[in-house]
């Protein structure tokens, strides 16, 4: 057998991804925003329900008694403490680690652009990435919906109206590829994010990126529950072309409300055979300091470069994709 | 049978579903950056021939087929079951009219057929993708079509009929794809 040594990115490719990272460089530079470089490598990892982070043994004694070090699903947590310490503009580029599988987006390896503006609020970051998007991609202008708008428009039921989610999840059982799990499933947000993803995400055009806000309060994640209307969060995700690019927030920053989500999370993951995860200290210690009041996202950068390039699946836009890796 | 769990799906994976053993077609991992993954699967059901789509939440499980395909050549029809036989073992397998079902009429003796075998029980024959046959009967078509637009029909020897050329006459062998049902060529003997 021959051993697959090759890369399984072609070259031209290869020329694209470093011109992109320019491009990425050039625009956060120009808007005066800072690179900030942080650790792989932490304590602690994350809570999030449908995460799990990749865990490595450290061989020498640490400082704080633990040997166990987790590697980042994303730089978020260190982020939000350069942003409590210091109030700067921050963006980052940097590989991220998700114990999942490997599919046609997904590599458990892979790079994520991650930024925070301070006093931004999501309506003006969402403006920010759309205008990356057309910098970057000569995408056109974003289309920005609501979640609510977005099921009424595709499915004509209203996500947040009362009883809306036993009508959904009739809709879906009436589907023969989904009725034998949906028949069983008894998760109320599983339930809307199947419907999202095959009923109303397929439906999307393809040749203009989507931006939806505004997701209901129970997957919030990290953003701000909505002022006026505390059913929806101020959590907005973009998509362009049939990928899952960007995950956005207007962030949450008060650290008790922190802590309720870590222990809602742990609750949900105990529940659903997931081993709790312990909370980052760190993080909430630095939202007791202050973090400012902000915005950030999360855009996964090989799947940017999959749209630049036209590319099918994952591995043809990474150096090595994990099957060579 | 063992359980395979949706993180072992891949094209070629033989699964039960509904009480009938199926073959995956496609697999597509699908997760929303903040929500539950699960599968897309196209799954091709192996006694009917039907191809469905379902989806699978990640981490489930289901129960394997019993499914093995072997390469065996055609012997003879006794009226009832066709027999093939394994060239190496020389352990004979008969298959019913279900299991042969439209590969009949391409079956010729000695030709390696692949058989899928459910449980030990052939639930499919699958002719070689070109056969031999002769013809007995096609219109001499001297006359007639002269533009060669379609050419004439000409019953095989196993009753297949194909369209072949104007000048393939009675007797003739001919070379036939077997999954397009098109004639090749005329063979010579």
């Amino acid at each position: 057998m021959t051993t697959n040594w090759r890369p399984t990115a072609d070259w031209s490719v290869l020329v694209k991804r470093a011109e992109l990272m320019r491009q990425v460089r050039q625009f956060f530079y120009k808007r005066n925003v800072t690179e900030v470089d942080t650790h792989l490598l932490s304590q602690f990892g994350v809570t999030d329900c449908h995460l799990d982070n990749l865990t490595t043994e450290f061989k020498y004694p640490l400082p704080f008694g633990n040997k166990k070090l987790y590697l980042q699903t994303s730089p978020e947590y260190a982020m939000k403490r350069i942003l409590a310490a210091y109030k700067q503009d921050i963006y980052q580029l940097s590989h991220v680690v998700r114990d999942d599988e490997v599919g046609r987006f997904h590599n458990p390896e892979f790079t994520l652009l991650e930024w925070y503006r301070v006093s931004y609020d999501d309506t003006q970051l969402i403006t920010e990435v759309a205008e990356l998007l057309t910098e970057l991609c000569d995408a056109p202008e974003t289309r920005v919906i609501t979640y609510q708008q977005a099921f009424i428009n595709y499915l004509n039921i209203d996500p947040l109206a009362e009883g809306a989610v036993a009508e959904i999840k009739q809709n879906l059982i009436k589907r023969p590829a989904l009725s034998e799990w949906m028949s069983e499933e008894t998760d109320k947000d599983t339930i809307l994010q199947v419907a999202f993803s095959e009923l109303i995400e397929s439906q999307f055009p393809n040749d203009v990126p989507m931006c939806i806000t505004e997701f209901p309060q129970s997957q919030a994640a990290l953003a701000k529950i909505d002022k006026h209307d505390a059913r929806v969060a101020r959590r907005f995700e973009f998509y362009y072309r049939g990928v899952e690019l960007a995950n956005g927030y207007n962030e949450l920053t008060d650290p008790a409300e922190q802590r309720v989500r870590f222990k809602k999370d742990n609750r949900w993951r105990e529940k659903h055979g997931r081993e709790a995860q312990p909370e980052d200290t760190h993080l909430l210690a630095a939202m007791e300091f202050g973090l400012p009041a902000c915005s950030g996202v999360a855009l996964g950068f090989d799947r940017l470069l999959m749209i630049v390039c036209r590319a099918k699946t994952i591995a043809q836009v990474l150096p090595f994709s994990i099957d060579s890796a | 049978m063992a359980n395979y769990s949706t993180s072992e799906f891949k094209g070629g994976l033989k699964i039960m579903q509904d009480g009938e053993p199926c073959s995956i077609v496609e697999n597509e991992m699908v997760k929303p950056g903040k929500g539950q993954a699960f599968n897309r699967v196209k799954i091709r059901k192996l006694i009917s021939g039907k191809v469905v789509e379902k989806t699978f939440k990640s981490g489930e499980s289901v129960e394997g087929a019993d499914v093995i395909e072997l390469e065996l050549s055609y012997l003879y029809n006794d009226g009832e079951f066709w027999h093939f036989m394994n060239d190496e073992t020389f352990e004979q397998v008969p298959a019913d009219a279900k299991a042969v079902g439209e590969a009949e009429k391409w079956l010729v003796e000695q030709d390696l057929c692949t058989l899928t075998l459910w449980e030990g029980k052939p639930i499919n024959v699958q002719p070689p993708n070109f056969v031999e046959l002769e013809i007995t009967e096609t219109d001499p078509g001297l006359k007639g079509d002269t533009a060669g637009t379609g050419g004439k029909p000409a019953t095989l020897i196993t009753g297949a009929v194909v369209r072949v050329p104007l000048f393939v006459q009675i007797g003739e062998v001919i070379k036939v794809d077997t999954r397009s049902g098109e004639y090749v060529s005329r063979v010579q003997k």
